[in-house]
C-alpha cells in the first residue's frame, strides 16, 4: 500500500521520535542508557597492542622495518648531503642555492613558460634570501626521498589491484579507512617502530601518501581505451610488453596526477611531521607558533606556501602537458637547448658561488626579515580590532560555543545513536542505519564517548559556519564566469596549502582557544564548499535556465527551483569534503588545546601508545566514513532522481 | 564458385581461417546463456547482446572476404572472434587447421607476432608515441632493431603520404591521417592474415582509392588473406572476392558480389542490395545460357561486368551474344534482352 520511501521514512521518523523521547527522558533513563556502561567497552586499545607487540617481537617484522628504514635513512642522508651539506657520504654538498635557484627556474620554464619559471625561480631566491634554506631544504630532502618511494609503492599496488579483483576488493576498504585516517594516527605506529626523527618523518610520509597513488594508477589504467590494448596485443606483445609500453604510458595523464597528489600529501605531511621530531619547516613553525612569534611564523608560512604552490604548479604542468611534435630533422642540440642552457646556467652558478660566498649560503646575519615590520603592523591591527575579536570571542565561548558542547555531552548516547539511524534509515533504509549504527556503536564501544563528541560538535559547529559563509560566496561568484573562474583558482590553491598553515592567521588573532581552532576549520572546511558550489552552480545546463526565464522566474525562483536543485550532488561532494577536512584540522589544532580526540591522540603521540593512537585515528576515521557513506547514497540518490 | 576461381588464381583451395558455429555473446553469464538458447531458442535474452551467432565460414588463402551489415550487426566482433581479441562463448575458430582457442598464450603471441595484422576501427594509436613509433610497435613487438624498423616504418609512412608528419603525436593529427598511420602500422608487418576494420573509413575518396589499389596490389602480389568490413557497396564491389552480410549476428548470405545480386538469399539480403546499380557488379559470364546453335559473331569476355559492355549491349543487333572465358573458349550466350534488363532495370 504504501511505497517503500515512505515507509523508510515512516521508519526514520519512528527512531527519531525515540531519539527525541531518549533526551527529553533522560532525567528518569538509568545510567546505563545515558553514557556507555563498563560493561559495553571493549579494550580495542590491548588488542591492538597485543597484536603490535606480535608483529614486532615474533614475527621479526621488527628488523624487516629496520632494513627499510635503514635503506631509507641512507638515501635521506644522501640527499642531506646535496642539499643543506650534511656531513655524509657523499660529502660534495651543499650545492649552493643559486643552481637549485636556477633549476627550478628551468623546470618550471621547461614545463609551462616564463610564469611558472618565475614562480619556481622566485621561490627559491625567496627562501635563500630570507636566510630559511637550511630548513627549506630539511624538508625537501624528506620529500625528494619519499615521493618517489610513494609513487612506485602505489604504481605497484596498483598494478597489482588493477590485475586481481579480489585484490582491489580487500584493498579499496583498506584504502577507505587510509584516507579518513587522521594523520597522527599514522605517526604513533611508526614511532614504535622506527623511533623518532627524519627517518621516521620519512616513513611515515611514504605511508600516509601512498593510496592516492594507488587510486590514480588504478583509475588510470582502467580508463585505457580498448582497442589501443587490442592494437597491443595484435601486434604481438606479451603480458609485460603491454603493461610496461601500453597500458602505463597511456595512463600516464592519470598516473602523473597522481604524482602531483603525492607530492602534495608529502610536503602536508612533512610539515606536520614535526611532531615527531622532523626537523624543518614544520618544526621552525610550530616552535614560533608556540612562543606566539607572529612575524617569523608568517614569514615561515609564506615559504611553505610558497613552496607548496610551486611543488603543485610544476607537477601539475608536468601531468597535464600533452606532447607534442619537434622539428622533424633538428640536430642533436636543437631538440636539447633546454638542457644545454641548464647545464651552462648551472655551470655559470657554480662559478658564481666560488666567487661570491653570498651565492653559495646566505648567513643567518645577512637574511633579510620581514618580521619586524609585519609584527609592528600586526601590532597596530590588532590594536584596533582586538575589541571587536575579543567581542567576538567571548560572545562565541559563551553562548555558542560552551553550550554548544554542553548540549553534545548532555545528549544520552542512546539518543545519539537513534538520532543517527534516524537519518540513515531517511538516507538509504535499513542498510544505512545500521553501518550507522555500527560506525558509532564502535566508537560508544572504544571507551572515548565523550571526546568524540566534542570533536563531533567542533566539527558540526565549523562546517556549519563554513556553510554559512562557503554558499553565498558560491552562489555570489558563480553569477559571473570571470569572477567564478578567479575565486575556484584560489579555491584550488588554498587546497594546495598544508593544513598546518591555516593556523597562523587564526592564532594571530584569536589566540590559543577553541575560537581559533574553530576559525581555523572553518576556513580551511568552506573551501571545498566554496568550490563545489561554484562547479554545481556552473554546470547547470544553460538551457534549463533560459527555460526558467521564458516561463517568468525572476532569478531567485530560478536559482532555488532549478540551479540549486541541479547543483546539489555536486554541491554534497563538497560537503562530504568539507567534513573529512574538517575533521583532519580538529584533530591537527589539537595542540593549540582542545579537549577531543586530537588531545588524547597527541598524548598517545607522546607516549608512543600505538593501540590507543590507532584506536582514536580509527574513531576519527569512522566519523568521517559514516558522513562519506550517507552524503554519497544521499548524493547518488539526488543523482539518479535527475537522471544524470 | 567458378567465377571466383577463375578471380583468384589456381591455387585457392587451402583454407586457412574456418569457422564453425561461432556464438559471442556479451552479458552475465554468458556461457550458461548460450546452453539455455540451445536448448529453448525463445529464451529471453532480456540483459544479454548475442553479438555474433552460429557463424560458419571458411575463408580460403588468397581471398579478400568483404564484410558488411547495419550498424551493430556484429561485424567489428566477428573479426574479434577470429583473431581470438575476445574469446568466443560457442563454436570454434581453426586457423591454418589449429584450434585458436587451445593455443596457449605464448602460441598465440607467437601467431599473432608472425601471421596477423589488424586495423582497427577508430584506429587504436597509442596516444604517447610519436607517428613513426607507432607505425614502428609491433615492429618492435618483433624485436627488430632499431634502424632497420624505423626504415621500414619511414617507408611505410611515405606510402600512406604521411611523409614529415614522423615526429607528430597521434591527437595532432587529423582524424583521416589517424586513419593512414594505423593503416601504416599494419602495412609495416605485411601480414599473411589481415583484418581491416572498416579501414577507409576517414579517408577522402582520392587516397581511399590510392589505398584500396595498394591493398588489392598486395593481395595479388603475396597471395594475403583479407577480412575487410565496409559499409561502402563500392568499395566492396571493388575489392571483393567475396561478400558476406551479416544481420544481428547472422551471417544471411556469403557469396561472390554478382550472386548476392542476382540471386539474394534473403528478403534482407534483396533489400540491403536492392539500392545497387546491378550492372556493375554481374558479369556477363554468370548471364551465359547452353548455346542453342551455333555462335554468331564476336564473343565477348566472361569477367566484364554489364556496364562495361553497354555501349555494345545497345549497338548491337544479335539475339544471342557468345560468351568466351579466358583461353577464348566459348562457354555459352547471352540473352541480349535479359543483359540490358540488368542493364536499364527490368520494364515494369
Ligand atoms: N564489449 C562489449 N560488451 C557488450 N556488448 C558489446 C561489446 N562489444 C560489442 N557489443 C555489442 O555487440 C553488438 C555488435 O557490435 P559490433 O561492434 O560488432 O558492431 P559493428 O557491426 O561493428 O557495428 P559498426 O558498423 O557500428 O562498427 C552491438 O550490439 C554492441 O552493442
Ligand atoms: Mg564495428
Amino acid at each position: 500500500m504504501t511505497s517503500p520511501a515512505a515507509r523508510g521514512i515512516g521508519m526514520a521518523g519512528l527512531l527519531f521520535a525515540l531519539a527525541l523521547c531518549l533526551a527529553l527522558g533522560k532525567l528518569i533513563l538509568p545510567e546505563g542508557l545515558i553514557r556507555p556502561p563498563e560493561w559495553l567497552m571493549q579494550p580495542f586499545a590491548d588488542w591492538i597492542n597485543a597484536a603490535f607487540y606480535f608483529l614486532q617481537n615474533d614475527l621479526g617484522l621488527m628488523s624487516l622495518t629496520r632494513a627499510f628504514s635503514d635503506v631509507v635513512e641512507w638515501l635521506l642522508d644522501v640527499t642531506a648531503n646535496l642539499l643543506y651539506g650534511k656531513s655524509r657520504w657523499p660529502n660534495i654538498g651543499p650545492i649552493p642555492w643559486i643552481v637549485i635557484a636556477i633549476t627550478a627556474f628551468m623546470a618550471g620554464y621547461a614545463l609551462k613558460g616564463w610564469r611558472l619559471a618565475a614562480l619556481s625561480g622566485g621561490t627559491f631566491v625567496w627562501i635563500a634570501l630570507m636566510g630559511q634554506w637550511k630548513w627549506a631544504m630539511e624538508t625537501l630532502s624528506v620529500i625528494v626521498v619519499a615521493a618517489p618511494f610513494s609513487v612506485f609503492l602505489g604504481l605497484l599496488m596498483g598494478v597489482l589491484a588493477w590485475r586481481s579483483p579480489k585484490f582491489e576488493r580487500v584493498l579499496n576498504p583498506i584504502l577507505n579507512i587510509a584516507q579518513s585516517l587522521p594523520h597522527f594516527a599514522y605517526m604513533i605506529p611508526v614511532v614504535v617502530f622506527i623511533g623518532v626523527g627524519p627517518k621516521a618523518g620519512a616513513i611515515v610520509t611514504i605511508i600516509f601518501s601512498v593510496p592516492p597513488m594507488i587510486r590514480m594508477t588504478l583509475l588510470g589504467l582502467k580508463k585505457v581505451p580498448e582497442e589501443v590494448i587490442e592494437a597491443g596485443k595484435m601486434a604481438g606483445s606479451t603480458r609485460w610488453q603491454l603493461l610496461t609500453r601500453v597500458r602505463i604510458p597511456t595512463a600516464r595523464s592519470e598516473i602523473l596526477i597522481g604524482v602531483n597528489q603525492v607530492i602534495m600529501q608529502c610536503l602536508a605531511m612533512v610539515v606536520l611531521a614535526s611532531f615527531i621530531g622532523m626537523p624543518g619547516l614544520g618544526q621552525k613553525l610550530l616552535q614560533l607558533l608556540q612562543s606566539l612569534k607572529i612575524g617569523l611564523s608568517v614569514e615561515i608560512g609564506v615559504t611553505i606556501v610558497l613552496l607548496a604552490v610551486t611543488l603543485d604548479r610544476l607537477s601539475k604542468a608536468w601531468a597535464l602537458r600533452l606532447p607534442e611534435h619537434g622539428a622533424p630533422s633538428a640536430q642533436w642540440l636543437q631538440r636539447n637547448r633546454l638542457l644545454v642552457v641548464w647545464i651552462a646556467l648551472c655551470a655559470a652558478g657554480f662559478v658564481l658561488a666560488q666567487l661570491a660566498p653570498y651565492l653559495h649560503e646566505v648567513e643567518r646575519k645577512q637574511a633579510l626579515s620581514v618580521a619586524g615590520p609585519i609584527d609592528a603592523a600586526m601590532d597596530q591591527v590588532i590594536r584596533i580590532i582586538a575589541p571587536v575579536t575579543a567581542w567576538l570571542r567571548w560572545f562565541l565561548i559563551t553562548w555558542v560555543l560552551i553550550p554548544m558542547r554542553d548540549a553534545y555531552l548532555w545528549l544520552p548516547f542512546t539518543a545519539v545513536l537513534a538520532l543517527l539511524a534516524a537519518i540513515g534509515w531517511a538516507v538509504g533504509g535499513m542498510r544505512s542505519a545500521l553501518i550507522c549504527l555500527a560506525y558509532f556503536g564502535l566508537i560508544a564501544m572504544s571507551g572515548w564517548w565523550d571526546r568524540a563528541m566534542i570533536t563531533v560538535y567542533m566539527v558540526s559547529i565549523s562546517v556549519l559556519i563554513a556553510a554559512l559563509i562557503g554558499l553565498p560566496v558560491g552562489i555570489w561568484a558563480a553569477r559571473n564566469p570571470t569572477r567564478a573562474a578567479r575565486i575556484l583558482l584560489t579555491c584550488d590553491t588554498a587546497q594546495t596549502f598544508p593544513s598546518f598553515i591555516y593556523l597562523i592567521p587564526v592564532i594571530m588573532l584569536f589566540g590559543v582557544n577553541d575560537v581559533a581552532v574553530v576559525a581555523a576549520v572553518v576556513v580551511f572546511a568552506a573551501v571545498p564548499i566554496v568550490r563545489y558550489t561554484i562547479e554545481g552552480l556552473c554546470n547547470v545546463p544553460p538551457e534549463l535556465v533560459e527555460a526558467a526565464e521564458m516561463s517568468g522566474a525572476n532569478r531567485r525562483q530560478t536559482l532555488w527551483h532549478v540551479q540549486l536543485p541541479l547543483a546539489l550532488p555536486t554541491m554534497l561532494v563538497g560537503a562530504n569534503q568539507s567534513v573529512m577536512f574538517s575533521l583532519f584540522m580538529v584533530i591537527i589544532a589539537a595542540f593549540i588545546g582542545t579537549q577531543d580526540l586530537g588531545q588524547e591522540m597527541q598524548r598517545a603521540l607522546s607516549s608512543t601508545d600505538v593501540g590507543k593512537g590507532l584506536v582514536l585515528g580509527f574513531a576519527v576515521a569512522f566519523m568521517g566514513l559514516m558522513t562519506d557513506h550517507l552524503i554519497s547514497r544521499w548524493s547518488d540518490d539526488r543523482k539518479r532522481a535527475l537522471g544524470v | 564458385m567458378g567465377q571466383h576461381l577463375a578471380r583468384t588464381g589456381p591455387n585457392v583451395t587451402e583454407t586457412v581461417i574456418s569457422c564453425h558455429g561461432v556464438s559471442k555473446i556479451f552479458g552475465p553469464d554468458p556461457g550458461a546463456h548460450l546452453a539455455r538458447l540451445k536448448a529453448d531458442p525463445q529464451t529471453s535474452s532480456v540483459g544479454y547482446v548475442q553479438a555474433v551467432r552460429d557463424v560458419d565460414l571458411d575463408i580460403q588463402r588468397g581471398e579478400m572476404l568483404v564484410v558488411m551489415g547495419l550498424s551493430g550487426s556484429g561485424k567489428s566482433t566477428l573479426v574479434r572472434c577470429l583473431s581470438r581479441l575476445i574469446d568466443i562463448t560457442g563454436g570454434t575458430v581453426t586457423i591454418e587447421g589449429q584450434d585458436i582457442a587451445t593455443l596457449s598464450e605464448t602460441a598465440l603471441i607467437d601467431l599473432r607476432r608472425r601471421k596477423m595484422g589488424m586495423v582497427f576501427q577508430s584506429f587504436g594509436l597509442l596516444p604517447h608515441r610519436t607517428v613513426l613509433d607507432n607505425v614502428a610497435f609491433p615492429l618492435e613487438m618483433r624485436g627488430q632493431d632499431r634502424s632497420t624498423r624505423y626504415a621500414r616504418a619511414r617507408e611505410m609512412l611515405e606510402l600512406v603520404g604521411l611523409k614529415g608528419r614522423e615526429a607528430y603525436f597521434p591527437r595532432e593529427l587529423s582524424g583521416g591521417q589517424q586513419q593512414r598511420v594505423g593503416i601504416a602500422r599494419s602495412l609495416a608487418i605485411e601480414p599473411d592474415i589481415w583484418f581491416l576494420d572498416e579501414p577507409f573509413s576517414a579517408l577522402d575518396p582520392l587516397i581511399r582509392r590510392e589505398m584500396q589499389d595498394e591493398f588489392l596490389r598486395l593481395k595479388g602480389l603475396l597471395n594475403k588473406t583479407i577480412i575487410f568490413i565496409t559499409h561502402d557497396f563500392d568499395e566492396a564491389l571493388r575489392l571483393a572476392d567475396r561478400i558476406a552480410i551479416m544481420k544481428d549476428g547472422r551471417i544471411e548470405q556469403c557469396d561472390t558480389p554478382d550472386q548476392i545480386v542476382l540471386h539474394p538469399a534473403t528478403e534482407y539480403v534483396a533489400k540491403f542490395t536492392a539500392e545497387i546499380d546491378r550492372a556493375r557488379v554481374v558479369r556477363a559470364g554468370s548471364l551465359a545460357r547452353q548455346l542453342s546453335g551455333a555462335a554468331e559473331g564476336e564473343a565477348v569476355a566472361a569477367t566484364r561486368t554489364i556496364r562495361d559492355l553497354a555501349r555494345l549491349l545497345v549497338a548491337d543487333r544479335r539475339e544471342v551474344i557468345p560468351i568466351a572465358d579466358r583461353e577464348g573458349k566459348i562457354i555459352g550466350g547471352m540473352n541480349r534482352q535479359v543483359a540490358l534488363d540488368v542493364l536499364l532495370g527490368e520494364a515494369t
